[in-house]
């Protein structure tokens, strides 16, 4: 069940995401975020539903976890798609616009092949072959968050390289990469040691809090003209 | 072996997002022009600030109301400040490079506090001036 800690952190959470949206409405960024203030608002709208199908049927029913794992399963879908946006505006000079939508489609679909390949193995086995759709889903969204680092990281690359100096899109970038990173090190910790469970159940909630605020605060404190130098922000040591 | 190397891949690519973040954070705050106030209250003279004044200009920070809006920031930059701590005093003996950009970044950990502090104290001075003039 979850406990007083986890209600307050879903509550954070919330809020920031109604924050943000209303942050993007009132700076008439929605048009140039729009990918962003989706998934926030669809987050905003499953976290509701998440909360009503709790308080009615209980953590432990099966439409309770159904639900949790398809909403976290189409979130993070939503969140590959902001990451694909986010390519889109770092790259809109160069009118590769097609090309990234089809490389995006591509990958999305490889990915839930793999996945599917993955959890067939397990079908196998008579006891576990009813679960399999829910196994895909799981399997996918651990799969997508890891491309999800991969991507960022290449986007971060790209901006480094092409001397990008928006620093709200530089911040938008990096929370989203520290965001995919740590749900693709939480989902490796829990395989590797799921004793640990103090552990590993709690980064999901801390992450869903820190990403809505890391947003937040990018739009709030800078400006969309905010411009810096990007050599400042790489972390390579200089050698003398 | 997969689940292990996608934690040691995810885990590093986290610590480079979150230093980068940081440095973004801290690059941001870098291009601010200290007050005269700020100067005098956090004792900075010739306008040098020392990344061991990091703490002290915190502590200072501490002691001026809060806007509400740089609490996450501040946890942030401290965090990275204490890695930094770390990574000078592991790397001083064996590699004197990776120690004197450690302490370069102290010193932007430093005057990222002192802009915080100077934001604080502008906040509450226009928040007092606001309430003088309402109660004239």
């Amino acid at each position: 069940m979850p406990g007083s800690v986890d209600y307050l952190f879903s509550l954070f959470g919330f809020l920031f995401e109604a924050a943000f949206v209303v942050c993007l409405i009132r700076q008439k960024a929605s048009g140039r975020y729009f990918a962003l203030g989706l998934y926030m608002l669809s987050s905003f709208v499953l976290s509701i539903v998440r909360y009503v199908i709790l308080l009615q049927l209980g953590f432990l029913s099966d439409q309770y976890i159904y639900f949790y794992y398809y909403s976290d399963a189409f979130l993070t879908i939503c969140l590959f798609l902001v990451l694909i946006s986010l390519f889109q505006i770092v790259f809109e000079d160069m009118g590769i616009r097609r090309h990234l939508r089809v490389g995006a489609l591509l990958l999305l679909g490889g990915t839930a092949w793999f996945s599917y390949m993955v959890v067939l193995r397990v079908a196998t086995d008579p006891g576990l072959s009813w679960k399999m759709t829910t196994r895909f889903v799981v399997e996918m969204s651990q799969n997508l968050y890891f491309v999800g680092v991969v991507l960022t990281y290449l986007l971060w690359f790209a901006t480094a390289t092409m001397r990008e100096n928006r620093s709200r899109l530089i911040q938008i970038v990096l929370a989203l990469g520290i965001y995919f990173s740590a749900f693709a090190a939480n989902y490796a910790f829990r395989d590797l040691y799921p004793q640990f469970r103090a552990i590993w159940l709690y980064v999901p909630p801390v992450m869903g809090v820190a990403l809505p605020l890391a947003w937040f605060i990018a739009f709030i404190h800078t400006p969309e003209e905010a411009r810096l130098a990007t050599a400042r922000v790489v972390p390579a040591p200089r050698h003398h | 072996m997969i689940a292990a190397l996608i934690f040691v891949v995810s885990a590093a690519a986290l610590l480079q997002f979150f230093v980068s973040y940081c440095r973004s954070l801290i690059a941001a705050y870098g291009q601010v022009e200290l007050s005269e106030q700020t100067r005098e209250v956090a004792g900075i003279d010739d306008h040098i600030v020392y990344g061991d004044d990091f703490h002290r200009l915190l502590q200072l920070v501490g002691l001026c109301p809060e806007p509400g809006d740089d609490r996450v920031e501040i946890w942030s930059v401290r965090t990275y400040y204490r890695l930094l701590d770390a990574l000078r005093a592991a790397f001083r003996p064996l590699m004197p490079g990776v120690s004197e950009w450690a302490e370069r970044e102290r010193i932007s950990c430093s005057y990222f506090a002192a802009v915080t502090l100077d934001r604080r104290i502008t906040y509450n001075r226009d928040l007092m001036a606001q309430q003088m003039s309402h109660k004239a």
